[in-house]
């Protein structure tokens, strides 16, 4: 029961902080917007793009790109999570839910469940205006996308952890963003169909192909229609287990010189 | 390695609501493969590919639906297909190079459009002999014949008219000059209107089939794509009388009209250059061939959505429906 307790109030925690920080909901909102209204309709190939699954037939560039700005969401909330966490320590309230009597795992896990529930948050409402103002998303997916969030949220929560358990000071987070964030989101299928990337580049279609984020991505996208895509969920599943590992080895119990 | 476990609901509605009325087969003509691919309407399948002659195009059911006739163009002939056995029967004589053709409402007569020598071949399919010619306008091209068996109407791609053809005197009395490269005629079900498609001109053109007068003219206009990509070609008007689909080339996208103001109300994204379409039997799917893509994709019309995108042969080309 305790245990329980700790996740809740570790969840509320986080939903709060992050409803009342209105500017950080509008942000996770504005940027895949952005993208979505702007980027996309840049490029919006209103001649269509040829038929991959699972579509099942021709779609709009803005309908492509919706599953990569979701994992878009996720991977900044993940980050920011970290951030965080970072800002957590330095200011002393890590310390204070470190005193738990529940073991430090359980209480990493808590932390990453209640960012991922966050991530929710952000996703639904970035799906419903996405929907609202006209991309064909089918409303069955709403529903059938959850598992595939649960996992991506977890995934991509605990590669912040894994970050944020090697990052001193706050004031080196730009630097890990613009090494982590930039090239998981770009070299994936988030943004453009891996064939296409092929016919660029042998070499890059290959780091997009090994990418989890683009993992995380197809698993959302096949989700969304209501299908599972197998490989895409095992490797999701094995690096989930990865970061985990590294996040709990990240943050053991250890003397500070 | 994808395993589907909810298939999106409309989908699987329309497959319920069309494994309740009988399972129709679907034909396409692909041009380039000298093939026509048969796919069944429930499971949406490609079942069955059937060898026939050079350049398959234009191709229409028989009256009784047990036959299939083909434009087998670079054969110079109009090959009969038994839909029974899957196995050509016989040739009928088509002069030369006929693209589209039109079967009277009787069942007895095609009225073909032969592109190279400026003519409309009538074939009687009782004696299976050339009943007459006409001289048309340069390329002849569409062909269509009035719901009442009155008018044969050819439109010559050169001259850009619509030239209607009296079926009891085989005689050439009138032209109705539309836009720029006519390449498709439709008459409504209430025998009224007579539409052109004109490809270059990019309109489609409505006329009064008393008066052989142009009423209205329809124009297009789809976000981000330019206007001379804009090219329609095939026609099909709803029994009804509400709507009318035109696929639009290599614009990519079939146009769904109001047919009662000559609207344009919504553009559907099917595959690339997108020339003919075909209603099932009950009006409630729509089919198309994707010249380019080399595929047909399925529309329903009730929901005027696109749901499915069947790959076939190369370059298809005419689509009809049984029972249609």
């Amino acid at each position: 029961m305790t245990s329980l307790r700790i996740l809740w109030a570790v969840i509320v925690r986080e939903m709060r902080r992050f409803l009342q920080q209105r500017s950080r909901f509008f942000g996770a909102l504005v940027r895949p917007l952005i993208w979505l209204l702007v980027f996309a309709a840049g490029f919006r190939a209103a001649l269509g793009i040829a038929i991959t699954p699972p579509y099942d037939t021709y779609i709009t560039y803005d309908v492509y790109i919706v599953p990569g700005l979701v994992g878009m969401v996720q991977l900044f909330n993940g980050m920011q999570n970290s951030l965080s966490m970072v800002y957590d320590r330095e200011m002393g309230s890590m310390r204070v839910l470190l005193t738990c009597p529940q073991p430090l795992p359980f209480l990493l896990f808590s932390r990453l469940f209640a960012g991922m529930c966050v991530s929710l948050l952000q996703v639904y409402a970035f799906l419903l205006i996405a929907r609202l103002s006209g991309i064909d998303l089918p409303w069955q997916g709403f529903v059938s996308v959850l598992p595939a969030l649960v996992l991506t949220g977890l995934l991509l929560g605990a590669a912040g952890m894994v970050l944020s358990s090697q990052v001193r000071q706050i004031e080196n987070f730009a630097g890990v963003m613009n090494f982590v964030v930039f090239p998981l989101f770009f070299l994936s299928s988030a943004l453009y169909p891996l064939w296409k990337m092929q016919e660029a580049s042998e070499w890059v279609y290959q780091l997009c192909r090994f990418n989890p984020f683009t993992d995380a991505v197809e698993m959302i996208r096949f989700a969304l229609y209501g299908q599972w895509q197998q490989d895409a969920i095992v490797h999701s599943l094995l690096a989930t287990a990865v970061c985990l590992l590294l996040a709990l080895w990240g943050y053991r119990p250890r003397q500070r010189a | 390695m994808t395993t589907r476990l909810l298939r999106p609901l409309a989908l699987s509605a329309l497959l319920a609501a069309s494994q309740l009325g009988l399972a129709a087969n679907v034909y396409v003509s692909n041009e380039k493969d000298n093939t026509l691919s048969v796919i069944d309407s429930n499971t949406l399948q490609v079942v069955k590919t059937i060898a026939v002659g050079k350049r398959p195009r234009g191709i229409t059911l028989s009256k009784d639906g047990k036959s299939l006739y083909i434009c087998a163009s670079d054969d110079n002939t109009v090959q009969v297909l038994d839909l029974a056995s899957g196995k050509i029967t016989h040739n009928l004589p088509s002069g030369e190079d006929p693209e589209q053709f039109a079967l009277t409402p009787d069942g007895k007569t095609l009225y073909i459009a032969n592109e190279n020598n400026n003519v409309v071949t009538m074939i009687d399919l009782a004696s299976r002999r050339v009943a007459g010619q006409v001289d048309v306008g340069v390329e002849p091209e569409g062909m269509a014949v009035s719901p009442d068996g009155r008018w044969a109407v050819n439109t010559s791609e050169t001259t850009n008219m619509a030239h209607w053809i009296d079926t009891r005197s085989r005689q050439l009395v009138d032209s109705t000059l539309v836009d720029q490269r006519p390449r498709y005629a439709r008459f409504s079900a209430d025998g009224k209107q007579l539409w052109v498609s004109s490809e270059v001109g990019g309109t489609v053109s409505v006329i009064d089939v008393a008066s052989r007068k142009r009423i209205h003219t329809i124009r297009f206009a789809i976000t981000g794509i330019p206007k001379d990509r804009i090219q329609p070609v095939g026609i099909r008007l709803t029994r009804d009388g509400r709507y009318a689909f035109v696929p639009l080339g290599p614009a990519n996208h079939v146009a769904v009209i109001d047919a009662k103001t000559f609207q344009p109300l919504k553009y559907l994204l099917v595959g690339r250059r997108v020339w003919h379409a075909e209603f099932s039997a009950d009006e409630k799917q729509l089919w198309v061939t994707n010249g380019i893509s080399n595929d047909v994709s399925l529309i329903d019309v009730s929901e005027q959505k696109v749901i499915k995108s069947i790959p076939v042969g190369r370059y298809p080309w005419g689509v009809v429906v049984s029972g249609s």
